[in-house]
């Protein structure tokens, strides 16, 4: 049991999915289903073994770095592989219902292309693979995108794709300096021969921007709203929950491994971008009539929390932004998941004509409720445990403001959701056609808000695990 | 200075008159294009200090990712034509719209 | 206002043409200083790489890297290919642009000419690739060059072709690098760790695999949509 390399079928087991669902269309729900279950089985594997041993460090061809690529295994990626699993088999049942019978044809190996990226994102311990898995996270998620049709999110896609491979090539620019001035692209083997000169810190500035504009940080934040919210609600839920978050572990990765942060400036200076995003998502937010692009717009805010963390840069606050991480996930996903039932449900998604949604959609409305809780930050939810954990980090740390910002924040959150509740239980002025919505949907978006509260009861488990290993593991001894 | 920053420097400056491409023209297929100037850019600067091995063999690793970069550079380049494709189809005109709201 | 759209505004384009070429110019000139500032001479890892060429099963060192030392980078780009090919089918099938005329006497004859001839080239340049540069990418893109030719020419393939037999070859190439690094695994060792006397087979094998199905994808991706499929219901 010890010896199963889970970490690689983690990996390949997508793979392997999508080449069976590319070769077998017609049955690609049911091996899509299959190869979900599958991974979920893998990452609790993997899991039980990075608990019993340790951080697992594995050398890809026996050769070890720097010369051949490492995949490592701790507790943070661990616990991105994790939420992946949950909200991946989520998304997977949900997708079972929500597309016609014969047109998820193209969906299923998209979308397993995707996981795969970001599970072997989330093991990589080598730099130039995490530029390979990135531009695979990328062009899957582009071309999930665009599968709607339909100008909106063609464009949304066509947007999308240009920013992604401008951070991209950013990225590898910063990775090419790197490399030619310390002859390693491997984490640790950078991290043991890192000193500061002019290369690095324009390798910082490069591969931080491009990663900035992956994961949409205020003012490089513009491409998210039309992807997000013109994509199929599948989609929308992977982008929100899961793929941007991907470029933000690997810029959690890069500063707090590799890169000298003997002054504070650039960290203070994501610290205000994340303010505003968190002020100026929400404000948009308030203001928007369509449903999925209110949650879009939510997901920007959001983001912003995350970037708190980093002028603040204690563990707290380290464990702070991952909690917000993955209660976001799971929270944002159910969410987009109740939105996409609405939209089923009436077609149409507009906040003012919600008619009625909460005495015929109960279970949607639940769970579009229950992630707001977890949105909101209010107990016993796991987004209430993130905003305590930086809350208290804000004033160990004498920075204050920070918790202003928080409360700001809670309060904006507080008022879109509530809005979208109230409208929940109006009704229209013209009924419209509604549709039965499929039991799968409704009960894959539930299980996720109850997970996202569940992540607050449960505490901590998660907590715990961010310990072993690096990057947390190593804070203790800086 | 070797010969071998020379061409380390053309590519920092095809990276930037791509960025500058990139940002300026409306047309799609320009943007493409810009992309594509950028990772020939920095795919040179691997190459190019990759020659610093002092009268050996260059270093075959950076080699190695310039040609993943540029499989991954194809790939790229063919999602985004099929793409503008879709769009110039849906929307009449290869262009992005401007955001309503920002 | 996004950068971008700031920009398409024709009253107010020039003076933020200026500052971005300033903004821009000094980023090149900051980038420029910092490729001067690195050494003069570096080794980087070919040190490390001639060490260890012997055990690698080819003696291209290029070769080595791509398909042993970081296989696993290899692995991923295969992936990164076929979803590329999958994203363009996702969208549609063959824009209409086709001309229906006959292709002229030199597009005609020189396409009959010349695709055996890339071919021959395509199958060398993979043989090669084992102890001079070549390889499966460039056998590949050879290839493609053969069957972009081909549907200049106006050759499109057979509808009984483009259903199974084409997703078949399309998955070749990856399918074989998962598989081999699979067997591997079942095998004792760890992911793509070729047995030492192996290693030069394996790698041959990957990279039929491989160009095949990079020849077949470059290909299909220049015909830009789905392919019609003959049904036989």
């Amino acid at each position: 049991m010890q010896d199963i390399p889970w970490g690689v079928l983690v990996i390949l087991l997508p793979v392997v999915g999508t080449l069976a669902c590319f070769l077998c269309p017609r049955r690609s729900v049911p091996l899509g289903l299959a190869a979900a279950l599958g991974v979920v089985v893998c990452v609790a594997g993997l899991g039980w073994q990075v608990v019993e041993q340790g951080a697992q460090r594995y050398a890809i061809g026996g050769w070890g770095a720097p010369l051949g690529i490492d995949l490592y295994a701790d507790g943070l990626s661990l616990l991105m592989l994790a939420v992946t699993a949950v909200v991946g088999l989520g998304i997977s049942v949900y997708s079972t219902s929500y597309f016609e019978p014969g047109r998820s044809a193209f969906f299923w190996p998209l979308w397993m292309f995707l996981w795969a990226a970001l599970n072997a994102l989330f093991l990589s311990a080598d730099i130039f693979n995490l530029y390979v898995t990135l531009e695979l996270l990328g062009l899957a998620a582009v071309a999930l995108v665009a599968l709607a049709g339909g100008a909106d999110a063609l464009t949304g896609a066509m947007r999308y794709l240009l920013v992604s491979l401008l951070g991209s090539l950013s990225y590898l620019l910063g990775v090419a300096l790197l490399y030619h001035s310390f002859g390693s692209v491997d984490i640790a083997i950078l991290a043991h021969r890192m000193e500061a000169s002019p290369a690095v810190w324009t390798a910082m500035g490069l591969m931080s921007a491009g990663l900035l504009l992956k994961t949409a940080l205020f003012p490089l934040h513009f491409w998210l709203p039309p992807a997000h919210a013109s994509a199929p609600t599948p989609v929308s839920a992977l982008l929100s929950a899961l793929v941007v978050k991907a470029s933000f572990y690997m810029l959690l990765r890069l500063w707090l491994e590799i890169f000298p942060l003997s002054n504070s400036a650039p960290g203070q200076l994501l610290g205000l971008l994340g303010a505003v995003a968190v002020l100026w998502g929400g404000l948009l937010a308030l203001r928007q009539t369509r449903l999925k692009m209110l949650i879009a717009y939510s997901t920007v805010a959001q983001l912003g929390y995350l970037f708190l963390a980093f002028p603040m840069a204690t563990s707290i606050a380290w464990k702070g932004a991952l909690y917000l991480l993955l209660s976001h996930a799971l929270a944002k996903a159910a969410m987009f998941m109740a939105a996409g039932s609405i939209l089923y449900f009436g077609g149409h998604d507009r906040i003012a004509d919600l008619d009625r949604v909460a005495q015929r959609l109960p279970l949607t409305l639940a769970a579009f409720g229950l992630a707001g809780v977890s949105s909101m930050g209010l107990p016993p939810s796991g987004g209430f445990i993130a905003k305590w954990l930086l809350l208290e980090a804000a004033i160990r740390t004498g920075q204050w403001w920070w918790a202003i910002i928080l409360i700001l924040g809670g309060l904006l959150t507080a008022a879109y959701i509530l809005k979208v509740v109230g409208y929940a239980f109006t009704q229209a002025e013209v009924t419209h056609e509604a549709r039965a919505v499929p039991v799968p949907m409704e009960w894959a978006a539930l299980a996720l808000a109850l997970a996202a509260v569940l992540l607050g009861l449960f505490a901590p488990w998660p907590l715990a695990l961010m310990e072993i290993g690096l990057p947390f593991g190593v804070e203790a001894a800086r | 200075m070797s010969h071998v920053f020379l061409y380390a420097l053309v590519g920092v400056g095809l990276f930037t008159l791509g960025l500058y491409a990139l940002i300026v023209h409306p047309h799609l297929l320009r943007k493409i294009l810009a992309i594509n100037v950028m990772g020939s850019g920095v795919f040179l600067v691997l190459v190019a200090l990759a020659a610093r091995t002092g009268g050996a063999v260059p270093d075959p690793v950076p080699h190695a990712m310039v040609i993943t970069g540029i499989v991954v550079a194809i790939s790229a380049t063919a999602l985004a034509l099929a793409l503008m494709l879709r769009v110039q189809t849906e929307t009449g005109q290869a262009r992005l719209p401007e955001e309503r709201i920002e | 206002m996004t950068p971008m759209s700031m920009i398409e505004n024709s009253r107010q384009q020039t003076p933020f043409r200026l500052l971005l070429i300033v903004l821009l110019s000094a980023l090149a000139t900051g980038l420029g200083y910092v490729v001067l500032s690195l050494p003069l001479e570096d080794p980087g890892l070919s040190e490390q790489v001639t060490a260890k060429l012997v055990h690698s099963g080819v003696s291209n060192p290029v070769t080595a890297v791509l398909l042993n030392f970081r296989g696993y980078d290899t692995l991923l780009e295969t992936g990164v290919l076929l979803l590329a090919l999958v994203g363009v089918w996702s969208l549609g099938g063959i824009p209409q642009q086709r001309s229906s005329t006959r292709p002229g006497p030199v597009l005609d004859t020189l396409s009959r000419q010349l695709v055996p001839l890339l071919i021959l080239v395509a199958g060398y340049l993979l043989w090669v690739g084992a102890y001079a540069p070549g390889g499966a990418f460039q056998a590949g893109a050879v290839l493609a060059a053969a069957g972009v030719l081909l549907l200049l020419a106006g050759w499109l393939p057979g509808a009984r072709f483009s259903g199974l037999p084409l997703r078949i070859a399309l998955v070749t190439g990856l399918g074989i690098f998962v598989a081999v690094g699979m067997v591997l695994i079942l095998l004792g060792r760890r992911l793509l760790e070729y047995p030492p006397s192996f290693a030069g087979s394996l790698i041959l094998l990957i990279e039929a695999a491989a160009s095949l199905s990079i020849g077949i994808t470059l290909a299909a991706l220049f015909l830009g949509g789905r392919p019609e499929v003959e049904s036989r219901r």
